[in-house]
């Protein structure tokens, strides 16, 4: 065990027909990014406090939660319309208030909500406040975006920079669909998307490019090698190749995000599950998506003499 | 490749015993006093405390310029005598307009006026910070822009060392303000886990004035007169009083006001002392008027107008208007911090009590450990020797970071926790690569060495770039990000880097060393 590996995560010599399966790869991730595009606008995203403002609190109550009495109290103090919520056991409980039109009301409400709370039930400890009003949240949101937006456009110019335009542009399709994915998920399982979620999603996009550019740097090697194997054969050896460190660098990131969609509470477990989720449509969108896509572009362009058969012996490569 | 010169050998290993030693005071918390080492801050989020995101109203910063600006005019147009004029401040368009009874005498009035404008900026680009125009209505007097900044930088300058005076004379142990962005402050109170006395602190312009009332104006007119206001008194809105709009002495001019209580009565009050400006005005004011009521006002609230008795020369003085022990020392405190040049309004407020951060950093704690222990099984069992090399490396690669973000004193949030927890997954990434790349040259025929020094070589730029996107995409993150997102950036650009360095460099000595110790005829790959 501390010396040879006891087990391959799959043989060495794999042949994969992964460019068979390049319509069914592409066309079923068509279909799911169209579906999560329906999705981010209907029903949309479930925008957490950061995006669309408004108040969230967090209270332990000395016995169970009275939420009845809790929400007579509320209505008291003219509080319309709070989500009251159980949050773990059932003493804790989470009030959402929508965002108030200015500033000074979103803080008159949190006064209000913390008095209504203690004339509900006496003895009740308010655990957590985020209140966030309605010009911080848009501002956050367009910040959030921004950063997402400058930091996907220099993995583009890195990729463009480094590879042949084929596998950029290869790269950026994929990425824009992983991307969707992602954003359906989040729409599908209603986790909130907030400020963390970004970081999340940017992850997942690195993660998904860094898979895609070891398959590639593999294709470009491999190019330079076998001189006149045609690009699709040569395409499915490369993933061959790679499939092993594929696959480990894929576990160890699951198995390293995993405990925190387990344990993580409720901050981390939404960002662990949509990181997993990720890892899982990165790293098969490099073979199903990502390849496929270069074969398309670059058939006759990469490769000018796909008909000259193979040859047996491979080329020494250049250093 | 498969060479590490004594020099680069010894260099490793110093990083790697920097490192231990830099995050040796966040493990051992009882290091001596005399080993002034930075440790990381844990982030709110994590010991519980409150961050509060003020925004300085800049309106009225510009209000306040303009109605100075509006009496100003008048008393030079009045100087010049080119009566009858109106004037009238126009904040939505930054300016004010005058207009003459007498329009042929405009060239008078401008010159008069003009002698309001003060430089502003400094050396070249230095220009009057008002800007004045002929319009067919009048002349228009225009704040300029760059006037305007100034006044706005400095009024948030102004506001953080009030709002830090004001939060000192609460008690609170370690507090952070500092500026964002043009106009926002943040403050950051550890251990305040109900914000609400702090807020209601800051929530007070605190503005104080000493002015005359004019005792001829009729009171239950619609409009007040030219240059007064009717002002509510402040324990009884609806009684109001007709006070003037010229200021005699200003609460900066105070410098100590301390709660106590009156001898007589027992009731409390607030007693100040001026400085030598304020109790030669005040002296002056008094000596004038005589027999005459004054206000004192606070916030555009009147807290009470008593009648001058006798000329108040020694520079004391004593607030009364039913004040309670809290009220009057909480007046004290905001009189003793000094006035806000502009109110302030809390945009965001996030608190969490220490509790919810205890259970925030167990968790992450348990998910720290788990998902090392599952990535540093799965590593030995799939790779083997090189595999648990890789641990090793790993584990240095954790203590890098916590020395590295020590270094930097960057602070560790929930989801910076989780950026660790990332890095460590993606981290072996290159020792994948690396085995990898040995077991493919192994396959090909080539001898160890030979293996060790071609599969070295070429996962080499395949690293480089898999890890460069990466650490590009966060580096940006940190840099344009706001929020919790910065504090996973950060981790994670930090991993990135700290993790680059113990793969290649660290686990790479390892496994040369361990060839050259044992030479062995056939590698664990």
């Amino acid at each position: 065990m501390f010396f040879r590996p006891l087990f391959r995560i799959l043989p060495d010599d794999t042949h994969f027909a992964f460019m068979k399966a390049r319509y069914f790869g592409l066309l079923t991730s068509a279909i799911l990014s169209t579906l999560s595009v329906i999705l981010f606008f209907h029903p949309g995203l479930n925008l957490g406090i950061d995006f669309s403002g408004g108040i969230v609190m967090e209270a332990r109550t000395p016995g169970p939660a009275d939420n009845a009495k809790l929400r007579t109290t509320l209505a008291a103090q003219g509080i319309r319309e709070p989500r009251l919520q159980r949050f773990g056991d059932a003493s804790q409980v989470l009030i959402r208030l929508e965002a108030q039109p200015t500033e000074a009301a979103t803080q008159q409400m949190v006064t209000k909500v913390r008095t209504a709370l203690e004339q509900a039930q006496a003895g009740t400890k308010v655990l957590r406040t985020d209140a966030v009003g309605a010009s911080v949240s848009s501002e956050l949101f367009h910040r959030g975006l921004f950063a997402l937006g400058i930091s996907l456009l220099m993995i583009l110019v890195y990729i463009w920079f480094r590879f042949e335009w084929e596998f950029a542009v290869g790269a950026v399709v994929t990425l824009l669909l992983d991307t969707t994915k992602a954003i359906g998920f989040l729409a599908l399982t209603r986790i909130e998307f907030d400020l963390v979620m970004v970081g999340a999603i940017l992850t997942i996009i690195g993660y998904s490019t860094n898979d895609k550019v070891v398959v590639y740097d593999r294709v470009r090697e491999n190019l330079r090698k076998y001189k006149s194997m045609p690009l699709r054969e040569l395409i499915d050896l490369s993933i061959n190749e790679t499939l092993n460190r594929t696959l480990g660098t894929s576990m160890t990131v699951f198995l390293a995000a995993l405990p925190l969609a387990l344990f993580g509470g409720a901050t981390l477990s939404g960002f662990a599950w949509v990181m997993l989720f990720g890892i899982v449509v990165g790293t098969s969108s490099s073979s199903f998506i990502a390849a496929p896509i270069l074969l398309l572009l670059g058939e006759h362009r990469l490769r000018r003499d796909a008909t000259v058969p193979p040859a047996k012996t491979p080329v020494k490569a250049a250093p | 490749m498969m060479y590490f010169s004594r020099l680069k050998t010894m260099l490793i290993l110093l990083i790697c015993a920097a490192g231990l030693v830099l995050s040796l005071p966040n493990l051992l918390p009882g290091l001596p006093a005399w080993l002034p080492l930075p440790t990381i801050h844990l982030g709110l989020d994590l010991k519980g405390g409150s961050y509060l995101l003020l925004e300085v109203d800049m309106n009225a910063v510009v209000k306040e310029r303009l109605d100075g600006l509006v009496d100003e005019s008048r008393r030079a147009l009045d100087r010049a005598g080119v009566r009858p004029f109106t004037v009238v401040a126009q904040p939505a368009d930054n300016r004010l307009l005058v207009k003459l009874g007498d329009p042929s005498r405009q060239d008078q009035a401008l010159s008069a006026l003009r002698g309001l404008a003060t430089p502003s900026g400094q050396g070249i680009s230095s220009r009057p910070d008002l800007d004045f125009a002929t319009v067919p209505e009048g002349i228009t007097i225009t704040l300029s822009p760059v006037a305007l900044n100034e006044r706005a930088a400095a009024a948030v300058t102004q506001s953080i060392e009030i709002v830090r005076r004001r939060i000192d004379e609460t008690g609170v142990v370690d507090p952070n303000i500092t500026r964002q962005g043009s106009n926002r402050i943040v403050v950051q109170l550890p251990g305040i886990e109900d914000p609400n006395r702090i807020k209601e602190l800051l929530g007070k312009t605190a503005r104080m004035t000493f002015r005359l009332t004019d005792e001829n104006a009729n009171i239950s007119s619609p409009v007040p007169p030219p240059g007064v206001d009717f002002l509510p008194m402040e324990n009884n809105p609806n009684a109001k009083v007709a006070v003037r709009r010229r200021v005699e002495v200003d609460g900066g001019n105070l410098t100590d006001a301390r709660a106590g209580q009156n001898s007589q009565t027992g009731e409390w009050v607030v007693n100040f002392t001026f400085d030598s400006i304020g109790t030669r005005r005040f002296a002056d004011v008094s000596r004038a008027s005589v027999g005459h009521p004054f206000a004192i006002v606070l916030d555009d609230k009147v807290i009470s107008a008593p009648v001058i008795r006798e000329p108040i020369t020694g520079g004391r003085g004593q607030i009364s208007g039913s004040f309670t022990a809290a009220s009057a020392n909480e007046l004290a405190v905001l009189l003793r911090a000094g006035a806000l040049p502009a109110p302030l309004t809390v945009v965001e407020e996030r608190s969490v009590g220490p509790e919810l951060g205890a259970d925030a950093i167990r968790a992450g704690g348990i998910s720290l450990a788990v998902g090392f222990v599952l990535v540093i099984a799965f590593m030995g069992t799939f790779y083997g020797l090189f595999g648990w090399m890789a641990n090793l490396g790993l584990l240095v690669n954790l203590v890098l970071m916590l020395g590295v973000m020590s270094l930097l004193q960057a602070t560790l949030t929930l989801p910076g926790i989780a950026g660790v927890l990332l890095t460590l997954g993606m981290g072996v990434d290159a020792n994948i690569l690396i085995s990898e790349r040995i077991r493919e040259e192994v396959k090909n025929g080539r001898t160890p060495l030979n293996a060790m020094e071609t599969g070295f070589r070429r996962a080499y730029s395949t690293i480089i770039d898999s890890n460069l996107t990466g650490l590009l995409a966060h580096v940006m993150l940190f840099f344009f990000g706001s929020g919790p997102v910065r504090g996973f950036a950060l981790t994670i650009t930090v991993g990135i880097i700290t993790g680059l360095f113990t793969a290649t460099m660290l686990t790479r000595l390892m496994m040369v060393r361990w060839y050259s110790h044992n030479r062995p005829a056939m590698l664990p790959v």
